[in-house]
């Protein structure tokens, strides 16, 4: 196993725990998620509705809302800084301007009664101590960095697309020249024409500005194109870690063979889909061995016994999964 | 086979309401009062003789506070307040709930058209309730009053009347709300026709405004007819009333309080206690909050 | 040769808006056979739920025909129309907005046999309820749940069961899948397969997603802004996309593999607006072989080989 140099990272997560503790009982969402990612890399995390990988992004800005959220264990450290112990004045320094997150749905993340102009000169200003005249400026010169033309820094959200929203709101994310982007499904919303023009842009954007990037998403054929690295989030744990190659190729976790099953895949015609069994297990309510043995068609009594540790199979490649503490365990999905 | 698709433990709609309205507390002391005022208006003959000592003046007592013989004090005529308040229950009772139920029938239909229909209707059915809103709600009352002649089904009909277009305004926004559903367009897809679809899916689902409404109207209806009862177009003189009861007693105010503060409680209880049941039985009525 | 089921003659569906005529659907002509599926794909505001809503009449439409065995179903009057939503029913995209919040399993999945008094006795009716749950697989404890108290998959089940309940023959399904996580929508696929063959189910079914046509249907047909550009086989459409924004949609799909690098094809601008369209070709202001024939005249759906249909003057 790989253990990274701390000085190379930008991200250094360790054990998170975070729970909801609400009236109907305590939601465990995220259960031991770890996180190391490099300057300039991109991480992709997959995962379904609930799987936690959202509030894992938010706890990053420490925005999980407080209550029901409560993080009960774990360390965070955003380039050398402990998050967890920051107070509120430098929390607000980090949040835009060391890291910066994009949301899922444009339309609710621009300020409908503001020009979109004035929205991200804000950003800049508040961040970059600069005269108005320069941070907007600076707005105009974003705005055709994401490819709209500067004339329409004085228009308001409703006039623009939903692509086009989007777009403002990866200028808006990028005007400090964040040294991380959180992009939780940025592209979900949009349909598929625009969203390639989007993760184009992304695409770009990151070469030029060398920012490392966590990229949420459902999609495995969004973390295909643009992500270095891949964590699979499942019940608020990361069943499989590993490089692009190591999950897509050499995929050996249950679930996220399941995941690839469950895909209609245009490259390879099937004539039925192979999906998982079952429903994700009730957050309130986790199994007490790995949550995902009661979906998994190669768990045993053992499985549910305790909760599967790492196991490292290569440098950059783990799983958990007990199973492969037998040495010929195998998963059916063949190496690619 | 069939003995064992027997459905699990199917409860009727009333049963599962009734089970979800019992644990709310607050709604089920709104309801003892509710039943209480009730029954004392049902029971008022048996418990104070009308003749005798409801509007039979006694001047030698008048003005008394409250005292053992007459528990909440007697009146500027000599007569027993606690009495009157049990008969005059009758009256503000039946005008405050049977006003609201006209009012309710009358503009939640009106609403419900012009919410679903739209177009046109609405227009029309807006514009007309628009008219009525212009028009201050007392003075509107007190022209049908007149124009109908004093009595209580009139005054009764001019004071729902008066609150239609605030009922009409509710439920049609309310139901522009919830005609945009997909559940109302899978309705339409199996065949149901408007009315079925506005009775089973749309109404059911405009309930928790409406339900608000008219806790908060039953009160302000008994006002109403206290007002128009002062002006001598609703209940006349000796016939006890808790509205009039509270505006005749104004003049004691400094002196008798108790002429004012009796009668007010007795609204405010009404308002308090059909409020806490109102609130009981929207939550009652919404599936998504069972426990 | 199966017979048609359904045959749509020059559908139109305007809408009259303040900025004036939006044309969701705009002259559109195909024909699905007897237990086959039609995938009808495009981007949002390409008119294809609307097309799915005028052949039900939830929406009218403004002109053209709608031929369903044989008869046109645009001349029917209520009643008539009323027998006739038994035979084509909908599955609804969102499974939390088409269901009822107030109303149970039971009470949603027996309303259409109650309204169409197809099984008046309750009892009765109950039994046919237990029967469709479980051939959607659904747990017969969930019968008196509500809506909301069920995940995302369950409740697509549910509407499911509503659509089969009156036993028709054809449905549109609008997004059925695209709500739902990835493992859950492979679920309702298969059901949805199973189902076909088991009833001989005739499917239009409406997404955004090609890969799960692709998967799903036998004949694929591309909307863009209200008109049908490009209808063919599944697999013809998919090793030939002819139509430039056929083409263009393909390569914008995210494959989940890194084995093949696809070449890219990405547009310039957005998407015009339906309201009022310009005579021409309504994919010329982002079409990359765009010429002056294409601003100025409409092409025409033409055959360019067996059962391979496209509107796109660079055919000829």
């Amino acid at each position: 196993m790989a253990q990274k140099n701390p000085k190379d990272l930008i991200l250094d997560i360790k054990d998170l725990v975070i729970h909801y503790e609400t009236d109907d009982g305590t939601v465990e969402a995220v259960n031991g998620i770890d996180i190391q990612l490099e300057y300039g890399k991109t991480l992709g995390l997959v995962g379904e509705t609930g799987s936690g990988k959202t509030t894992t992004a938010l706890s990053v800005l420490r925005l999980v809302p407080d209550p029901p959220g409560v993080i009960k264990n774990g360390s965070i450290f955003l380039d050398g800084k402990d998050i967890m112990n920051l107070p509120q004045k430098e929390l607000e320094a980090v949040r835009g301007h060391l890291a910066s997150m994009i949301f899922q749905d444009p339309m609710t993340s621009l300020n409908p009664v503001f020009t979109v102009g004035d929205q991200i000169s804000e950003v800049i200003a508040l961040h970059e101590n600069c005269s108005k005249a320069e941070a907007d400026q600076k707005a105009g010169d974003m705005l055709e960095v994401v490819g709209i033309p500067r004339e329409r820094f004085g228009e308001y959200p409703h006039q623009f697309s939903g692509g086009m929203k989007q777009r403002v709101v990866i200028a808006m994310a990028l005007a400090c020249n964040p040294k991380l982007l959180l992009a939780d499904e940025p592209t979900t919303a949009l349909d598929v024409t625009i969203q390639a023009q989007v993760l184009e842009t992304m695409k770009g954007l990151r070469e030029k500005y060398g920012s490392a990037m966590i990229m949420i998403t459902h999609d495995l054929g969004i973390i295909a194109e643009v992500c270095d690295e891949v964590s699979v989030v499942y019940a608020g744990q990361i069943v499989e870690h590993g490089t692009l190659v190591d999950v897509f190729n050499h995929t050996r976790h249950p679930y996220t063979e399941g995941l690839f099953g469950s895909l209609p895949n245009i490259e390879i015609k099937r004539n039925r889909l192979s999906p998982i069994p079952g429903l994700m297990p009730d957050p309130t309510d986790l199994p007490k061995g790995c949550c995902f043995a009661p979906r998994c068609k190669y768990a045993t009594p053992e499985c549910e016994k305790a909760r599967p540790g790492k196991k490292w199979l290569s440098d950059t490649h783990y799983v958990r999964c007990s199973r492969y503490d037998e040495p010929n365990f195998k998963i059916e999905r063949e190496d690619q | 086979m069939a003995a064992t698709k027997a459905a699990p433990k199917k409860r009727s709609q009333f049963e599962e309401v009734w089970r979800r309205l019992k644990k709310n507390k607050m709604a089920m002391i709104g309801l003892a009062i509710v039943v209480f005022l009730v029954l004392l208006a049902v029971f008022a003959d048996f418990l104070f003789d009308y003749e005798q000592v409801v509007i039979k003046q006694n001047t030698a007592i008048r003005l008394q506070g409250p005292s053992a013989e007459h528990w909440f004090g007697t009146d500027e005529f000599g007569r027993d307040i606690l009495a009157r308040l049990v008969h005059g229950g009758r009256i503000s009772l039946v005008v405050g709930v049977i006003a609201v139920a006209i009012a309710l029938v009358l503009g939640g239909t009106l609403g419900a058209i012009s919410g679903f229909f739209g177009g046109k209707v609405d227009m029309l059915i807006s514009r007309a309730m628009d008219i009525l809103l212009a028009v201050p709600s007392l003075l509107l009352s007190i022209t049908i009053v007149s124009a109908l002649g004093p009595s209580i089904i009139n005054l009764m009909i001019a004071i729902a009347v008066s609150s239609v277009p605030g009922y009409a305004r509710i439920v049609r926004s309310s139901v522009m709300t919830v005609r945009d559903n997909e559940f109302v367009e899978a309705a339409k897809a199996i065949g149901a026709n408007d009315a079925q679809i506005i009775a089973s899916h749309i109404l059911p689902n405009c309930l928790a405004p409406i339900i608000v409404q008219v806790s908060l109207k039953v009160a302000s209806a008994i006002l109403s007819t206290s007002g128009l009862s002062f002006l001598g177009l609703g209940v006349k003189a000796p016939t006890p009333e808790w509205g009039s009861m509270l505006s005749g007693g104004r003049a004691y105010l400094r002196n008798a309080p108790h002429l004012t503060v009796f009668p007010g409680l007795c609204i405010m209880l009404t308002i308090l206690s059909m409020n806490l049941l109102g609130d009981g039985l929207r939550d009652a009525l919404d599936p998504k909050l069972k426990q | 040769m199966a017979k048609t089921i359904l045959e749509v003659k020059n559908l139109k569906k305007y809408f009259h808006t303040p900025k004036g005529m939006l044309h969701a659907v705009d002259d559109v002509n195909f024909t699905i056979e007897e237990g086959k599926t039609l995938g009808v794909v495009g981007e949002s505001g390409c008119g294809k739920s609307t097309t799915g809503r005028a052949i039900l009449r939830l929406h009218e439409p403004t002109s053209g025909e709608v031929i369903f065995n044989g008869e046109n179903i645009l001349t029917k009057n209520k009643d008539e129309m009323r027998l006739l939503r038994r035979q084509m029913q909908l599955i609804f995209q969102d499974p939390y907005a088409s269901l009822d919040p107030r109303n149970t399993v039971s009470e949603i999945i027996g309303e259409p046999l109650k309204l169409q008094k197809i099984i008046p006795d309750k009892a009765k009716r109950l039994e046919k309820v237990y029967e469709l749950m479980e051939t959607v697989g659904l747990a017969e404890r969930l019968v008196n749940t509500y809506p909301h108290e069920l995940d995302g998959g369950r409740r697509q089940r549910i509407g499911i069961a509503r659509a089969l309940a009156m036993e028709p023959k054809f449905i549109v399904c609008d997004e059925p899948v695209s709500a739902l996580d990835v493992s859950i929508q492979a679920q309702i696929l298969n059901l949805m397969q199973d189902l076909q063959e088991q009833m001989g189910l005739t499917y239009m079914f409406i997404t955004h997603d090609l890969s799960v046509v692709h998967h799903f249907a036998d004949d694929i047909a591309v909307m863009y802004l209200g008109q049908l550009i490009e209808k063919a086989p599944s697999g013809m459409l998919f090793d030939k996309p002819t139509h430039p924004y056929t083409q263009a949609l393909l390569s914008a799909i995210p494959v989940p593999s890194l084995n093949k690098k696809r070449e890219r094809i990405l547009l310039k601008g957005e998407i015009t607006s339906p309201i009022n369209p310009k005579p021409g070709c309504r994919f010329a202001a982002r079409c990359p072989y765009a010429t002056d024939r294409c601003r100025s005249e409409e092409p025409k759906l033409k055959e360019i080989e067996p059962n391979h249909f496209v509107a796109c003057h660079l055919c000829d």
